[in-house]
């Protein structure tokens, strides 16, 4: 660990000056930026620590929504009681992640900016485009059990490690950012996470100074929630596949669905043809591969994770007979 | 005393303090849960201390061909750093004899020290670490255990110790005409130990005397590494170690912390603390070999073995000969007239392979265990059975009796608490909804050895007995049985025990390992106590082979004396225990069965464990609760061994990619639920005094190989590959309809 200084904030406003200053980085649980740094993956020369700040409110929108403070624990936002009615993906997605200490620290905010866990990223001996542009990626070639098969480049196949993120995708959450000058900007969640491409480095399209206020959910959708996360071990491990799912089915017909999914890209991963091809269609066997086939369209294996392909598509499945029995 | 005849009746089989055997509570549980147990870094040795920490190498394989070392010494607090260029000359030799550091610029394995920084704080010194530059010459490694099987030799190995090869009668032929085969290979992955405590050490001179605060479980051969490393003669080296988190033969050895830290705090005259961190501890310290085993059985039509086969491959460094033993308990398991095993060792430029919990056995089973169910299978018998059948009467290599063997009532008595009669042997039948369910069961078996300890007790005029050895507890339980043995034969309550363990300054012990902890430690202590009992008889004026010791009392033929009227001003008296002929006149070894149920998700092939029981008989039971967690430890050790360990090498580097916590999966709570052992009365009179056997490995061996049938019975996935993860399984699931 490279040694820094420690600002704490005492306004949003001041946090995004202070963020502006190159090297600056967001504090807040620390449960992965501490990790970090001690590996020096991360090396900020200055900390600011917004986790003083007011933004610890979960808050009713007159749309009928939630506004969700950026420092909202990810504890306390799963237990929250109009979270567990009304976005009950939401709640099992964050108590399917981490561990019960990390939730107690991490945060909304923070949990979006989780980098990812590729274990050449996190070893600093290693090539790794995302922590050293330029220096190639082991993971092409390796080993690469827990990484993407859908969207990924020549320069990068890591995913994106979070549940939160991915059931806020089901639910067509917003990131609400500010900057210095005290301009706020919603950013829809499906634009906040960006794929590899060329520039895997560059992982959110949060802009230089910007810092994330809130996540706004839209009013709850109808239909049954569900996060299904497939993992190597009961608890505290990362998902080989998640699916958040909200579907609404009558009388063995499929009405409308919503699915995204996590460990599979470098962002949490949704395909709108995929959702679209559903509507109308009979519950069954060949109506849930052919959503996997939309989902899985382009879809490779590296080597050691081509079993995703495979274990997506009867994720998928296992969860549409679940979410339509009626 | 030597232990050359078996033992008869003695002063822990009267019982007569009550104490032996009983469900004590640890006696250092309160210490440990109040942060009150001081472990080797949280030693305080004052504002001259200073900080250490390592630099690996971060290449495989190749030779240093500059170090630039100028910024990290010009860095904040940096008071020294080590390298090859002013480390000091030391002894050599294997990783159990010496563990020289930093003596050239070739690099042996990725991780290997190649510096050592000293600062004022850790954090100056870890900063100034990622400041030394390093070019090397790379050179072209050998990683990958599979990759290098024709390399593979006959480890070399010490008359008197495990040897690679065995063979009885003519197992080619006798297989060859076998009118039932089995052939099958079993691999199982690179592992490492995953204490709680990463090594650590607090090194400090006295003038030409050097003091270890160490993390380590044998001191007393530590003691003799440490001097052999540094030339310096055994009796100028102390190492103390009262409280270690966990070792699983990690800490067997010196690791190189001890050694920088001792190096370094000589030239600075300071002390130095150092503590590798848990990526660390994956490739400076030890780890087990991933194996490959081949095991062939052949039986008659009724399924009696007629040739037994057991060929292992594993690997380590060149210049190391420890060999994973995965074949021993094919040696002396079942019957079987023609038998062979061999081990063959592949050189590699990986660290150092060595001993992790029940080296040999821990694997071995997971192979040796899942043919005999697919042996079954093919025979159309139950899996029990078909052991039955197998069972020997004496040792079938060393031709030698059992000293207590009760294999068969253990698979009999777990069969019926766990209700194995309702297992459909037919795989793919039970279903729970979303889960496959099955179960599985396997042999369980660890050698039991007893090694060379001695120990000193006091009883001083307050009624309390103070005991001084150089044995460490490592977690589990030593202080408590000790504790219970001296107070049984003493007469006192356990509480009126003091234990002072850990030191090398007390008399030498076998430490913690290998299954010997508390026979050997037990029996000098049970020797040195019994001393003591005599010489307090003859102060009574009392026949010492017909007292009773109770309640601080001593009593024979109506007579009662309190014993503190006896000790004056304290009396002493030593013990100790040499392994002597019992251990070659009878083949020893604790046995159990394990018996598990799980499930295996119908859409993902996630496999979790549903329930699960270990019946076992390891001779005397010293304390009903530690010996209880001791097997459910080695269970869920198994249960890791099974579904999610394993260390992966990417063969393009040398290195091991998934080295943390959160990639290097081992079991959480929530993979555990109903996990429960028992014991089965015994008492092994061939063993030892106590005639206790060992039973710290004996709940990992065959845990997993029971978890893995279970699986096959649950799905129809018979994997050969550990561990069982999902990905393997998920072709062998129905089609979803």
């Amino acid at each position: 660990m490279k040694s820094f200084t420690y600002e704490r904030a005492d306004s949003v406003s001041r946090a995004a000056a202070a963020l502006a200053q190159p090297g600056a980085k967001v504090i807040a649980g620390g449960t992965n930026l501490l990790d970090l740094m001690k590996l020096q993956v991360e090396s900020p020369s200055q900390l600011v620590d917004i986790s003083r700040l007011p933004l610890d409110k979960i808050e009713e929108t007159p749309a009928g929504g939630l506004r969700i403070g950026a420092t909202v624990r990810n504890s306390d936002l799963a237990a929250d009681p109009r979270v567990r009615r009304h976005y009950g993906l939401l709640s099992r997605a964050l108590l399917a992640g981490a561990s019960a200490q990390l939730r107690n620290k991490a945060t909304t905010g923070g949990n979006l900016l989780q980098r990812t866990r590729c274990y050449y990223f996190y070893d600093v001996t290693k090539p790794c485009n995302k922590r050293e542009p330029g220096s190639g990626c082991a993971a092409l070639g390796g080993l690469n059990r827990i990484h993407a098969i859908l969207g990924a480049s020549d320069q990068c196949i890591a995913t994106h490690p979070s549940d939160m993120a991915v059931a806020m995708r089901a639910l067509d959450a917003g990131v609400e950012a500010v900057n210095a000058a005290g301009e706020t900007r919603a950013i829809p969640i499906a634009d906040f996470h960006r794929l590899p491409g060329n520039t895997p480095q560059i992982e959110t399209t949060l802009r230089a100074g910007e810092i994330i206020t809130a996540v706004t959910l839209p009013p709850p959708p109808p239909g049954v929630q569900i996060y299904r996360k497939v993992r190597d071990r009961a608890s505290y491990a990362f998902a080989l596949v998640s699916v958040a799912a909200v579907v609404e089915a009558s009388r063995g017909v499929i009405r409308s669905a919503r699915l995204a999914f996590g460990g599979l890209a470098h962002k949490p991963w949704r395909v709108p043809q995929a959702e679209e091809g559903l509507v109308g269609r009979s519950a069954n066997a060949e109506t849930f591969d052919a959503a996997a086939t939309a989902v899985l369209d382009g879809a490779r294996g590296y080597g050691s994770n081509d079993f995703k392909i495979p274990l997506t598509r009867r994720t998928l499945h296992a969860v549409l007979a679940v979410a339509t029995r009626t | 005393m030597e232990m050359n005849t078996p033992i008869g009746s003695n002063a822990l089989d009267d019982n007569a303090q009550g104490v032996v055997g009983k469900p004590l509570d640890r006696v250092d549980g309160r210490l440990k849960v109040t942060g009150g147990a001081r472990y080797a870094y949280e030693f305080q040795q004052g504002p001259t201390t200073t900080y250490g920490y390592v630099v690996e190498a971060s290449i495989g394989k190749g030779r240093i061909k500059s170090i630039d070392t100028l910024a990290a010494e010009r860095a904040p607090g940096v008071v020294l750093v080590l390298t090859h260029r002013n480390a000091p000359a030391q002894g050599t030799g294997n990783h159990r004899e010496a563990h020289p550091v930093l003596t050239s610029p070739d690099v042996s394995y990725y991780g290997e020290p190649i510096a050592f920084v000293v600062a004022e704080t850790f954090e100056q010194a870890r900063a100034a670490a990622y400041l030394v530059r390093v070019d090397y010459d790379r050179l072209p490694g050998k990683y990958a255990l599979r990759d290098n099987l024709d390399q593979a030799r006959t480890p070399r190995v010490d008359a008197d110790a495990v040897q690679p090869d065995t063979a009885v009668g003519d197992f080619a032929a006798a297989f060859a005409a076998a009118p039932v085969q089995l052939d099958v290979t079993y691999t199982t992955p690179l592992q490492s130990h995953l204490m709680m405590e990463p090594h650590a050490t607090l090194a400090m001179w006295d003038g030409d005397k050097l003091t270890l605060h160490t993390a380590n479980q044998m001191l007393n051969q530590g003691q003799a590494v440490v001097a052999r490393t540094l030339k310096v003669p055994p009796e100028n080296v102390r190492l103390v170690s009262p409280f270690i988190g966990g070792g699983f033969g990690a800490k067997l050895w010196v690791n190189a912390d001890a050694i920088l830290a001792a190096i370094a705090a000589r030239q600075l005259k300071r002390p130095v603390k150092t503590a590798l961190t848990r990526q660390q501890v994956f490739h400076v310290t030890t780890h087990r070999s991933d194996t490959i085993q081949r095991i062939r059985l052949g039986t008659d039509p009724d399924g009696r073995i007629l040739a037994i086969g057991h060929d292992v491959f594993s690997g380590n460094l060149p210049s190391e000969q420890t060999f994973e033993g995965a074949a021993i308990q094919t040696r002396t398991l079942y019957a079987g007239a023609n038998r062979l095993t061999r081990h063959r060792l592949a050189p590699l430029d990986i660290p150092v392979a060595s001993s992790m919990r029940a080296p040999g056995e821990a694997v071995g089973m997971l192979a040796l265990e899942c043919a005999m169910d697919e042996l079954a299978e093919k025979l159309d018998l139950d899996p029990i059975e078909l052991r039955a059948r197998n069972e020997p009467t004496v040792d079938p290599e060393k031709h030698i009796p059992y000293s207590s063997r009760h294999l068969i009532a253990c698979l009999q008595e777990g069969a019926r608490r766990f209700g194995w009669d309702r297992r459909n042997p037919k795989p793919s039948q039970v279903r729970d909804g979303r889960w496959l369910v099955g179960m599985g069961m396997a042999a369980a078996t660890r050698g039991n050895p007893l090694l060379l300890s001695k120990a000193n007790v006091r009883l001083g005029p307050d009624g309390f007995a103070t005991v001084r050895m150089a044995m460490t507890d490592i977690g589990t339980g030593t202080y408590t049985i000790l504790s219970q043995i001296a107070a049984e034969m003493l007469g006192l309550p356990p509480d009126r025990i003091r234990m002072e363990l850990g030191d090398t300054s007390f008399p030498l012990a076998a430490g913690s390992g290998g299954s010997w902890g508390a026979a050997s430690s037990g029996s000098a202590l049970f020797d040195a106590c019994n001393n003591l009992r005599g010489k307090l008889a003859r102060i009574a004026g009392m026949d010492p082979s017909r007292v009773r010791f109770a309640d601080g009392r001593i009593e024979a033929a109506g007579q009662s004396k309190a014993l503190t009227d006896l000790v004056g001003t304290g009396i002493e008296a030593d013990g100790e225990i040499v392994p002597g002929k019992t251990l070659k006149d009878f083949s020893q070894q604790s046995y159990g069965a394990h018996f598990a149920e799980v499930g295996v998700d119908v859409d993902t092939g996630e496999v979790r464990l549903r329930r699960m029981l270990g019946v076992f008989t390891a001779g005397r039971i010293l304390n009903e609760k530690t010996a209880r967690s001791q097997a459910i430890g080695g269970m869920i050790f198994g249960l890791g061994a099974a579904f999610e360990e394993g260390m992966t090498l990417d063969s393009r580097f040398g290195s091991f990619v998934n080295h943390d916590l959160a990639e290097y999966l081992v079991p959480v709570h929530a993979d555990v639920p109903d996990v429960d052992a028992i014991f089965l009365p015994e008492l092994d009179t061939k063993s030892n005094p106590l005639k206790s056997k060992g039973i710290g490995e004996l709940g990992i061996c065959g845990a997993g190989a029971s978890l893995a049938n279970a699986i096959y019975n649950a799905c129809g996935a018979r994997i050969r590959d550990y561990p069982i993860t999902l990905d393997k399984v998920l072709s062998s699931l129905p089609l979803q309809t």
